[in-house]
């Protein structure tokens, strides 16, 4: 078969850096390419050459045997390749049907044709099975909504390559499962489609073929079912396994902590439209952790620990006494730290540098007549950029200019300076590389067994049953089951209570 | 060369000196300066003198802007406090004693400090956009100041009280020295606390500020405040410097070109990183601005026209943009970093 698309010797140079040097790619018609590779390692950088994003420094661009060379996204859009990234990079207050005909809108002597774009939405919709208010704004529907729009969006633009950037980070088991059926039948039709995702098993799960990169350079171009995860996953790191297989075992082995008073318990704690009341107790040096799909709850739980938002119900209680959390400053003289699951929104602040994002909170809490000393600010985030591995260690580079897995980690330090006695993290490996999970995840571990305690939210329950001491399941914003993490509990048995919402 | 060019006060500066040297053409004798009657005198020391009440209110719009918001009754404070002071000292029984004026420069201080919480109220507390917000104050401002001097123009006669506008001391300009002190008054209060850092990061990302445990709604009046006082001192010199308070004429359109200053001095209207020095330079900008027009000989009506043309021309030289269009590849280069 022809190739569809075909990339050779690929080469981009920026300031100091070869992002990719040298590079081979090729997507054959009717397939699913996954690109693999950790954060750095040159996806993102072939991705924007192959929109047109950035121009290239060497090589040669084939696209159905012609030879083209973008020099930005429209063109790029316009030869037939189309983009969803992981970020939805929609306008949430504008109308579904408007993102999705926007700088196309059906016209008729120059009006738009209102009543046809609503008719035409729907029928793109429905032909993913999505069953939406094409009038609404679309910030009124859920991040994993918006996702599919895009997809939507791109999907209806003739494309011949389709390339789909960590589209599924923000979805749900079931959302993932219907983005896949769009993705087969799409491939079924003759679409190119190139894939990217940090999530192994659905990579395996769908993609025909994948291409690794490592450091901007081409490690090599496999099938599918002749590359095992484990053999992958060490092309990717370039490292051997036993690194990765230390992890798994240390969480595990930590055992329980002590009770006594535990440092936050909540009595019927609820928000109405948010969370039902709940019970949930937290004791120094424990990992607990929240599982649940998308939209169960996890977030709205947390968020009412920290103050974030204010219950309506039940009452909080800290060190064994009833205290009212009604702020997130509050919650920061208790001892409690939150870090976002949008990290782009409600975490960094990306035109601050490096060393200002890790010392807000800190500076936040001593309030601005007592500005920290700026040779205490170098210590400490020198202390966190290292023991963190926050790269690139410039602490004055601005945070908007790293990747998304370094920033998670800027999060942390900001965090960790407080010296919290609760640290709840909400999704703080979505989105990242194998490497830096693995990092975040050993982190993790280590500060809970130096005595802090951990609330960990997560989607991925083999993350959440690797590091917790007990488990609460979440389902239809309500906690539904509290399990002690032991060997009889798997990721089965998670599933089971989520998918029945009652203990089997 | 490229680390000069890129630097963020450059461009401003290059604009500055731009428009000075532009002056020489018109008149040879433009940056000569004389001591006359133990003052400084000439086109130099003009510009100093006469761009005081900008700089003063473009410090406070700076601050406003960097957390996000804008301030639109600047104008209006300066009327106000103009006209309070001159109705004060009107009923003076002795209006040339020190001590009853510094009285009455505090009240009207005092005063604007009181519609800076007004206006830090209405957009921190009561969640309102501050371009409406400050909209009711720059129309019902001009009201108030009115009510103040009846309608009428006051007038005014005050030895102590001219000092502020029109006086020297050392044969320097007071009112130059009144802004000098507000600049680094603002500079000290913003870089050697964490009150800069603390704007930024609301102007930047309110949500994730309030995540930080950061009092944004308390930063936000403060804000308000400090422009509204340095408005209220910038009506002082205004009014100081005619002997008279004029409702109208006060602070008339400053708030624009307050703005504008901020602007130029490279700080972005949506918020967060904000240039005390560049909001400075774009308040002189604005102002040899002005004074080059009349040097230059340009007639009176079409003066603003003028000046429209040439700050279009100096914000198109400012934007990389605009430079990488027109200049190719000389204009700097947008430095990509790699994801």
């Amino acid at each position: 078969m022809a190739d569809q698309l075909k990339m050779t010797g690929i080469k981009k140079i920026f300031p100091g850096v070869v992002a990719l040097d040298g590079v081979d790619f090729r997507l054959l018609p009717g397939e699913i390419h996954a690109l693999m590779g950790e954060n750095g390692a040159g996806k993102s950088t072939l991705i924007k050459v192959l929109t047109g994003v950035y121009d290239i420094d060497g090589g040669e661009i084939e696209l159905a045997g012609q030879q083209v060379r973008f020099t930005g996204p429209l063109q790029a859009q316009q030869a037939g390749i189309s983009t969803v990234y992981q970020e939805v990079n929609l306008c949430p207050n504008l109308s579904v049907a408007e993102n999705i005909f926007i700088g196309r809108e059906p016209r008729k002597f120059g009006r738009i044709q209102w009543s046809e774009m609503r008719k035409r939405a729907a029928a793109l919709l429905a032909r993913l099975d999505l069953d939406l208010d094409v009038t609404a704004q679309l910030d009124s529907y859920s991040l994993a909504i918006q996702q599919m729009v895009a997809i939507a969006r791109a999907v209806d633009i003739q494309a011949r390559v389709l390339i789909l950037d960590e589209p599924t980070s923000s979805l749900d088991a079931s959302e993932v499962e219907q983005l896949f059926t769009i993705m087969r039948r799409l491939r079924d039709e003759g679409v190119a489609i190139l894939f990217v995702s940090h999530f192994l098993d659905q990579v395996y799960e769908i993609a025909d073929r994948m291409t690794v990169l490592r450091n901007g350079r081409l490690i090599g171009e496999f099938r599918t079912e002749d590359l095992p995860q484990m053999q992958l996953i060490s092309k990717m790191i370039g490292k051997e396994l036993e690194a990765l297989e230390e992890i798994e075992e240390q969480a595990r082995e930590a055992s329980s902590p002590e009770r006594g008073t535990p440092i936050l318990e909540a009595r019927q704690l609820g928000r109405t439209g948010a969370i039902a009341p709940f019970d949930l107790t937290i004791h120094a040096g424990e990992v607990v952790g929240l599982a649940g799909l998308l939209g169960s709850g996890r977030t709205e739980l947390a968020r009412l620990l920290f103050g974030a938002d204010r219950p309506d119900h039940g009452e909080l209680l800290v060190d064994g006494n009833a205290s009212a959390v009604k702020s997130p400053r509050e919650a920061m003289a208790k001892g409690i730290a939150f870090s976002s699951e949008n990290r782009r929104t409600e975490g960094i602040i990306g035109e601050l540098t490096v060393r200002e994002n890790i010392i807000l909170a800190m500076q936040a809490a001593r309030g601005w007549t007592r500005p920290i000393p700026r040779r205490k600010q170098d210590e400490l985030v020198d202390k966190y950029v290292k023991a963190l591995q926050i790269r690139p260690a410039d602490p004055e580079r601005l945070v908007r200019d790293l990747s998304g897995g370094n920033q998670q980690k800027v999060l942390l330090a900001r965090w960790l300076i407080i010296e919290p006695r609760l640290l709840i993290i909400d999704e703080p490996t979505r989105g990242i590389d194998v490497g830096a999970k693995a990092e975040i995840q050993r982190l993790v571990a280590q500060l809970a067994d130096g005595g802090m305690a951990v609330l960990f939210v997560s989607a991925e329950l083999e993350e959440v049953l690797r590091l917790s001491h007990k488990i609460e399941v979440l389902r239809d914003r309500r906690l539904v089951e509290e399990l002690q993490n032991g060997d009889d509990v798997d990721a089965d048995r998670i599933m089971q209570t989520i998918a029945s919402g009652a203990t089997p | 060369m490229t680390t000069l060019l890129r630097h963020r006060l450059f461009w401003p500066t290059a604009v500055l000196v731009v428009l000075l040297a532009s002056n020489l053409v018109f008149s040879n004798n433009f940056f000569s300066i004389t001591l006359q009657d133990g003052h400084l005198y000439g086109s130099l020391i003009d510009i100093l003198r006469r761009s005081a009440p900008l700089v003063l209110v473009a410090l406070g719009m700076t601050l406003v802007i960097a957390t996000g918001g804008i301030d639109l009754s600047v104008g209006s404070v300066m009327a106000i406090s103009g006209a309070l002071a001159c109705l004060l000292i009107g009923d003076l029984s002795n209006p040339d004693a020190l001590g009853p004026v510094l009285l009455v420069v505090g009240a009207a201080i005092a005063l604007c400090v009181v519609f800076g919480l007004w206006n830090g109220f209405l957009v921190a507390v009561l969640g309102i956009q501050p371009i409406i917000a400050t909209l009711i104050l720059m129309v019902a401002g001009r009201g108030v100041a009115q009510l103040i001097t009846g309608g009428q123009i006051l007038n005014v006669h005050s030895a102590p009280y001219r000092v502020i506008g029109a006086g020297y001391f050392l044969a320097v300009p007071v009112s130059f020295l009144i802004a000098a002190v507000a600049v680094g008054l603002t500079v000290a209060l913003t870089r050697r606390t964490a009150l800069g850092l603390l704007l930024e990061s609301v102007g930047g990302s309110p949500t994730a500020s309030r995540l930080a445990g950061i009092r944004a709604r308390r930063i936000t009046i403060m804000v308000y405040v400090f422009a509204a006082a340095f408005a209220g001192v910038a009506g002082l010199i205004y009014s100081s410097d005619v002997s008279s308070a004029d409702s109208n004429a006060a602070g008339n359109l400053i708030e624009l070109n307050a703005i504008l200053a901020v602007v130029l001095g490279g700080t972005a209207l949506t918020g967060g990183r904000f240039s005390i020095a560049g909001s400075v330079l774009g308040a002189v900008i604005i102002t040899t601005l002005d004074i080059t027009a009349v040097s230059v000989g340009v007639p009176v009506e079409t003066t603003l026209l003028f000046k429209a043309v040439v700050v279009i021309i100096l914000c198109l030289a400012q934007s990389a943009t605009f430079r990488a269009k027109v200049f190719g590849r000389f204009g700097t280069k947008r430095v990509e970093v790699p994801a």
